[in-house]
Order: structure tokens, then C-alpha cells, then sequence
């Protein structure tokens, strides 16, 4: 079936209809100057939708606030975004001296270049007039669409975790170090949730999953999907109540706390890339890219074709981004194990779960057909499985919460029987030797009299002759 | 055969020419006033904590994570291109997704079990 499909579209391939859905064969065949308009359009597209996001934001958060935000660069403050950009450029420079220079150097680049590679395989329309060139208002696509916008966010991390380790310090080396096991985690789940929309398509070509959304937003009928992306495009972005990496209240600004001037400049601007790539693949994957919205179509025919398009995925980005902008106004930021359990344990199971009943779904509704009697059939078989595993996990989880709540209980009523309701030490307190320095006493004999010396005196003392007689470069802590 | 990449090779080159000359335009523009304090690294004000970053080691807890992020990393790419042709495969590949998804849920089952995906 996708030969055939493949093999007549190249057939064709100089013979473009100018209103027909681009095919992965539309590609490649752009003359360079039209390719450069394209690049240097995509570049402009996202370092304006960064200076947009950041006002944006800020004038978002202000009014949930109670607030008006910035509002005195350029008219109703539109321009602040740029001014900040500009007063960074000239500010001091400070690098740490414990600081690894060339990998201090390297970070910031490293993560913003892929944050602009991500775009390169966005859709932002069809095939429009440009210069009179019949060309997709895309820069690029590839039969591995989608794994290009993967890579490229898969690369960003790299960037965070150098940065935050070449910083010498120790913010930003935690940091760093949470925030790659968050991307890590969060990718996982990302990528499970569009394993259904692959099946939907049956290709992973972006201009060919837009093209297959033409009657119905995969967002849809894949709304476990949609929302696991939701979710995972938060915590892969960093942002809140996700943005455990830069936790100001805890690491102060996580992996660039030790940032100044255009570097850190170039952080803020990859982390507002990806903000608006995820956004943009959440719009292409699931929110039927560049389509115009429902109901619209059928009132004026002209909404999917020319630049119009254009705006409609616009439009969706942005809302999208206020979605980012409204949960961070919003939300307090979550615990790091919470957040690490929500996606290594809820997410991903049901990510994996959802993918087993859509593709046994739509495989055995290819063999059976899709009448009532069969569809019921169909239904129970996925759903009795899903069902008996939730009764089990339940049955499950119920006896555990038991079992924590008696022991608890439990603990509390030894508390309540003790004659003292706080804790004191006994009378004859004898502090047990620690097992390193039993182990120091049968080796040297020096130490030896130091135990023999302690025990029936002032037990503090453990400690100290412990941290001195084995010799802690650091600090207690 | 390779037309389609290049956007993304000039794409990259733009970027990284914009990245690179802003990494760089700011030690010419920026002011440069020297102060041992200020290049003592950051922590709140405090006296910062011997421990450094640098060239010392430093104990990862996240290896588990890493490890298992391969483990699931792979397996998505092999669920990628099942669901790409799941229509071709048919019962056939329906059966086998079972197999894969079932066989890499007994280490996930196992992992949990043992506590790997608890954190402190």
C-alpha cells in the first residue's frame, strides 16, 4: 500500500497540483535562494517568537498577578524583550576562575544550535506562491521527520549538563545533573506518546502527519496521547511546575547560575526555542497543524490554502505558549521524587498500555471490519485486560496503603505507651563504636587508645575523633 | 538523494554563526573590571563549600535513570517503525508488539520492584 502510493507520486513528480497536500517527493527540489529565504525565515520566525514568548510572559504573569508588567520600552512595552537582549550584550562577562574554559565556552552554543535545528522539519503550511515557486512553507521534511525534532531536543541536554559541570560550582553542577535525568525521563514518555500518531499517519514525515489530520485532529481520537505530550513537553522544557533544574529557592538558577552577560543570554533564548518547538510538534502532531480550526473550512474554503495557514499554526503555538505561561502563573513547583515518580511510573505504563489498545484496535479492525457487533467484540477484548490489570494494581496498591497505614499506626501507639512522649536518651547512654573506627582500632594502634579513652565519657567526642582520625578532607555536613 | 538535508546543514550554519558571534561579542562589548570576589563562584554570598566540581570526581545517582532511559530509549525506536507499518503487519506484528512490549515490561516490573525507580 505505501509502495504504491510512493511509487505514483514519483512518477509525477514534476506535475505539482498547487493546492495538493505535500508528499514527502515535494521536497528537495527547491532552488537555493528560495531555500536560503526559508532558512533565514525560520531563524527570524524563532528569534522573534522568543522576544514575543518573553513579553509575553511576563505581561501574562503580571496580570494573574495582579500586576501590569513591563510596559515603559516602545509602545505598551513590546520592545523589552529586545532591550534586555541588548543591555546583556554589554555587560561584564564573569567566568569563575574553578571554571573549565573551553566547555564553559562550548555550552551555550551547544544547546541553543539544535534548539534552532528542531525547526528545520516543522510545517508551517502547504504549498504556497513564493516569487512565483510553487514551494512548501516548510524548510525541509524527511521520511524521518519527526526524529529530527527528537534528536535535536535530545541534543539540547547535552548543553545543560556541560554547562553545569564546567560552571565548578556546585549549583550548577545539581542542577545540570537534575536536569538531565529529567529530560532523560520526561523523553521517554515523549516518545511513547507518539507512537499512536505514527500509526495514525502510518508515517513519520511531519508535512504527512499534518496531511493525514485533514478531517479529524489527531488530539482527538489519541487524547491519552495528546495529554501525556502535554505533560511530558513541560517537564522536557524545564519550565514550571517542572523546573526543578533551575529551582531559584533551592540551586538558585540551576545550570546557569554561573552565566553572565550574552551566554546566559543564549540560554534564555534556547529554553524559549524549545518552549516554542514543543509547542509547534504538539501543533503538528496533534493539533492539526497548519488546518485551520474545525467548522471553519466549510464556511470559507479559502482557509487552508495560500499564507493563511501560516497564521493558524501561528495562532495554535501561541496558545500553547499561554498554556505554559498560565500553568507556570499558577502552579507551585512539584517535589523532585513526586515528579520523577509521575513519570517513571504513571506515565509510561499507561503511554505503553494506551499504544497496545489503539494498535489492537485498529488491527483487528482491518481484519474483521468495522461494524457494530465486531466494534463491541473489539472493545471487549481491550478493555477486559485493561480493566482486570487496573482491579489488580488496585487490589495491589489498597493492601500496600494498609500495610503503611498499620505500621504507622503501630509505631505510633509504641510512641504513646512510652512513659516520655519526646525522646530522650537513657541514663547510662553508651554510644556504640563507629564501625570505621573499630576498623581504624585493628589496624593502628594509636587509635586504639583513643577508643579505649572515649566510651564513658562525653559521647560528642565520637564524632570528632571519628572525622579526625580518619582523615575527612571535608567538612562534616 | 541528499537535497532535503541541506536546509538543515545551512539552517545549522546560520545558527551556529549566530551562536558562536554571540558567545563571543560580548567579552569585546562588556566592560572588564577586575575583583577576586567576583570570579569566586556563586553560592549565595555564603563561603563557598571546598567541594569542586572540576577536575574532581563526583558520584552520579542518576546512573540508574541513564540506564534505564537506554533501556526504554531503545525500545521506542523499535516501536517506531512497527507503528509506521503497523497496517502492513497485521496480526502478525500485533502479536509480536505483545512479545516486545511484554518482555520489556518483566525488566520494567522488575526494576520497579527492586526499588530502582524510587528517589530520595
Amino acid at each position: 500500500m505505501f509502495d504504491a502510493t510512493s511509487l505514483v507520486d514519483s512518477s509525477n513528480l514534476l506535475a505539482l497540483p498547487a493546492d495538493s497536500n505535500a508528499t514527502l517527493n515535494t521536497f528537495g527540489h527547491d532552488p537555493i535562494w528560495i531555500v536560503l529565504i526559508k532558512v533565514l525565515g525560520v531563524f527570524v520566525f524563532l528569534v522573534v517568537m522568543t522576544l514575543f514568548s518573553i513579553v509575553f510572559e511576563r505581561k501574562v504573569v503580571g496580570r494573574m498577578q495582579n500586576r501590569i508588567g513591563p510596559n515603559r520600552t516602545g509602545p505598551w512595552g513590546i520592545l523589552q524583550s529586545l532591550a534586555d537582549g541588548v543591555k546583556l550584550a554589554f555587560k561584564e562577562e564573569i567566568i569563575p576562575v574553578l571554571a573549565d574554559k573551553p566547555v564553559y565556552w562550548i555550552a551555550p552554543i551547544v544547546s541553543v544550535v539544535p534548539a534552532f535545528l528542531a525547526f528545520s522539519v516543522v510545517p508551517f503550511g502547504p504549498q504556497v506562491s513564493m516569487f512565483g515557486h510553487h514551494t512548501n512553507l516548510q524548510l525541509t521534511d524527511l521520511p524521518v521527520g519527526v526524529l529530527v525534532i527528537f534528536a535535536c531536543s535530545s541534543l539540547g541536554v547535552y548543553g545543560i549538563v556541560l554547562s553545569g559541570w564546567a560552571s565548578g560550582s556546585t549549583y550548577p553542577l545539581l542542577g545540570g545533573l537534575r536536569s538531565a535525568a529529567q529530560m532523560i525521563s520526561y523523553e521517554v514518555a515523549m516518545g511513547l506518546s507518539m507512537v499512536a500518531v505514527f500509526m495514525f499517519a502510518g508515517s513519520m514525515s511531519t508535512s504527512e502527519i499534518v496531511g493525514a489530520q485533514n478531517h479529524l485532529w489527531n488530539g482527538i481520537p489519541l487524547f491519552v496521547s495528546f495529554i501525556i505530550y502535554a505533560i511530558s513537553m513541560v517537564g522536557e522544557t524545564n519550565r514550571a511546575p517542572f523546573d526543578l533544574p533551575e529551582a531559584e529557592s533551592e540551586l538558585v538558577g540551576g545550570f546557569h547560575t554561573e552565566y553572565s552577560s550574552m551566554k546566559f543570554a543564549l540560554f534564555f533564548l534556547a529554553e524559549y526555542i524549545n518552549m516554542v518547538t514543543v509547542s509547534a510538534l504538539a501543533t503538528t502532531l496533534f493539533l492539526g497543524g497548519w488546518h485551520a480550526p474545525f467548522g471553519l473550512v466549510s464556511l470559507w474554503s479559502g482557509a487552508n490554502s495560500g499564507w493563511w495557514p501560516f497564521l493558524w499554526f501561528t495562532a495554535k503555538v501561541v496558545i500553547l505558549i499561554f498554556g505554559f505561561v498560565w500553568l507556570r502563573g499558577t502552579l507551585p513547583r512539584m517535589r523532585y521524587d513526586q515528579f520523577m515518580h509521575f513519570g517513571w511510573k504513571v506515565l509510561i505504563p499507561v503511554n505503553l498500555v494506551w499504544i497496545l489498545a489503539i494498535t489492537t484496535v485498529r488491527v483487528l479492525r482491518d481484519q474483521w471490519g468495522s461494524g457494530t457487533s465486531q466494534t463491541i467484540k473489539i472493545m471487549a477484548i481491550v478493555l477486559a485486560p485493561i480493566l482486570i490489570g487496573l482491579a489488580i494494581y488496585t487490589a495491589v496498591d489498597l493492601r500496600r496503603v494498609n500495610r503503611l497505614e498499620a505500621e504507622t499506626a503501630a509505631e505510633e501507639e509504641a510512641e504513646a505507651a512510652r512513659p516520655f512522649t519526646f525522646p530522650i536518651p537513657p541514663i547510662d547512654l553508651k554510644v556504640p563504636a563507629s564501625p570505621r573506627l573499630v576498623n581504624a582500632a585493628v589496624t593502628t594502634p594509636a587509635v586504639t587508645a583513643g577508643v579505649g579513652g572515649r566510651g564513658f565519657t562525653e559521647p560528642p567526642a565520637a564524632d570528632g575523633s571519628d572525622s579526625s582520625s580518619t582523615n575527612g578532607g571535608r567538612p562534616n555536613g | 538523494m541528499l537535497a532535503p538535508y541541506l536546509p538543515i546543514v545551512i539552517l545549522f550554519a546560520l545558527a551556529l554563526g549566530f551562536a558562536v558571534f554571540s558567545a563571543v561579542i560580548a567579552t569585546v562589548t562588556g566592560p572588564k573590571r577586575y575583583n577576586k570576589a567576583k570570579l569566586d563562584f556563586y553560592e549565595c554570598g555564603i563561603e563557598p563549600t571546598p567541594m569542586s566540581s572540576g577536575p574532581n570526581r563526583f558520584p552520579i545517582k542518576y546512573f540508574l535513570t541513564a540506564m534505564l532511559f537506554i533501556v526504554f530509549d531503545i525500545e521506542i525506536i523499535f516501536l517506531y517503525p512497527y507503528a509506521v507499518a503497523n497496517r502492513v503487519l497485521g496480526i502478525f506484528g500485533l502479536v509480536e508488539i505483545f512479545f516486545f512490549i511484554g518482555t520489556v515490561f518483566i525488566a520494567y516490573a522488575y526494576v520497579w520492584r527492586r526499588g530502582g525507580l524510587d528517589w530520595d
